[in-house]
């Protein structure tokens, strides 16, 4: 049997781990969603064909975009071999709330009544996840 | 072809990310992050069969999010993929047994609702 102290260091570990992780994961998704953004918009609408898609990858600011999002999607990765999806999807949501005040600050987007009541519910949703134990399937091995 | 690119987005988006997390719950923690290990981890997720199923998802996930944002603005497309948190909590207590308790489901639906709500 593992002691008490055990069990309480490792999931403090585990904790911090998670925190480190996963705002590494908000920051490369805003990011990268931001630049990807950026660049289909000065492409413009470059329709549907398979080959259009792929040169747009070759436009720097696609490009940074794309870089991004895979350091974004190797990061949730490794989050997600760990910490539980339900716990990791909300919590990362706080992207969302970055993403719409990115636009007013960075951008001079207006952010409207609805916008901000969006904002306090979002942030609330993730508070609440956030009080949650971030590990609930340890010791089980999914076939 | 909006709806149809939004339809493609949530439901590759929802097999991409249940498959994801359960190839890596099968894979075990990673421990290790310097570049030998983490190169051996992506060979071992390589031939993982729930990590091939995400990622073929995830493709389709990404192309029609590109899509979506060329033809329609970013604050439709962001949103609406947060359609998402619904089926996929579901997922997590149910197929990949996770204990959600109220406060991951009270959270995934005011997180759901409020994404709506900064998108209009």
């Amino acid at each position: 049997m593992p002691e008490i102290s055990d069990i309480n260091q490792e999931s403090a570990r585990l904790r911090a781990k998670t925190r480190l992780f996963t705002g590494i994961v908000i920051v490369s998704n805003v990011s990268g969603n931001s630049a990807l953004t950026h660049g289909m918009k000065l492409l413009g609408d470059i329709g549907n064909s398979p080959l259009a898609l792929i040169g747009a990858l070759f436009h720097p600011w696609v490009a940074l975009g794309v870089a991004l999002l895979i350091l974004w999607t190797l990061t949730m990765m490794a989050l997600l071999s760990w910490a539980d999806l339900s716990y990791v999807l909300p919590v990362t949501a706080i992207g969302y709330v970055l993403t719409a005040l990115s636009g007013k600050y960075l951008l001079g987007e207006t952010v409207s009544a609805e916008h901000w009541a969006g904002i306090v519910l979002i942030t609330s949703g993730v508070i609440l996840v956030g009080l949650t134990t971030p590990v609930t399937t340890a010791g089980q091995v999914p076939q | 072809m909006k709806w149809i690119a939004v339809m493609i987005l949530i439901a590759s988006t929802t097999l991409g990310d249940v498959a994801r997390a359960r190839g890596m719950k099968n894979h075990g923690e990673v421990r290790e992050f310097h570049p030998g290990a983490i190169s051996s981890a992506l060979w071992a997720l390589a031939r993982n069969r729930w990590v091939i199923l995400s990622t073929c998802s995830m493709a389709i996930s990404f192309f029609s999010f590109v899509r979506l944002v060329s033809i329609a603005p970013l604050s439709f497309a962001v949103p609406v993929s947060a359609a998402t948190f619904i089926p996929e909590t579901i997922l997590a207590r149910f197929f990949l047994r996770e204990r959600v308790d109220w406060r991951r489901w009270a959270g995934a639906g005011l997180i759901a609702a409020g994404v709506v709500l900064i998108s209009r």
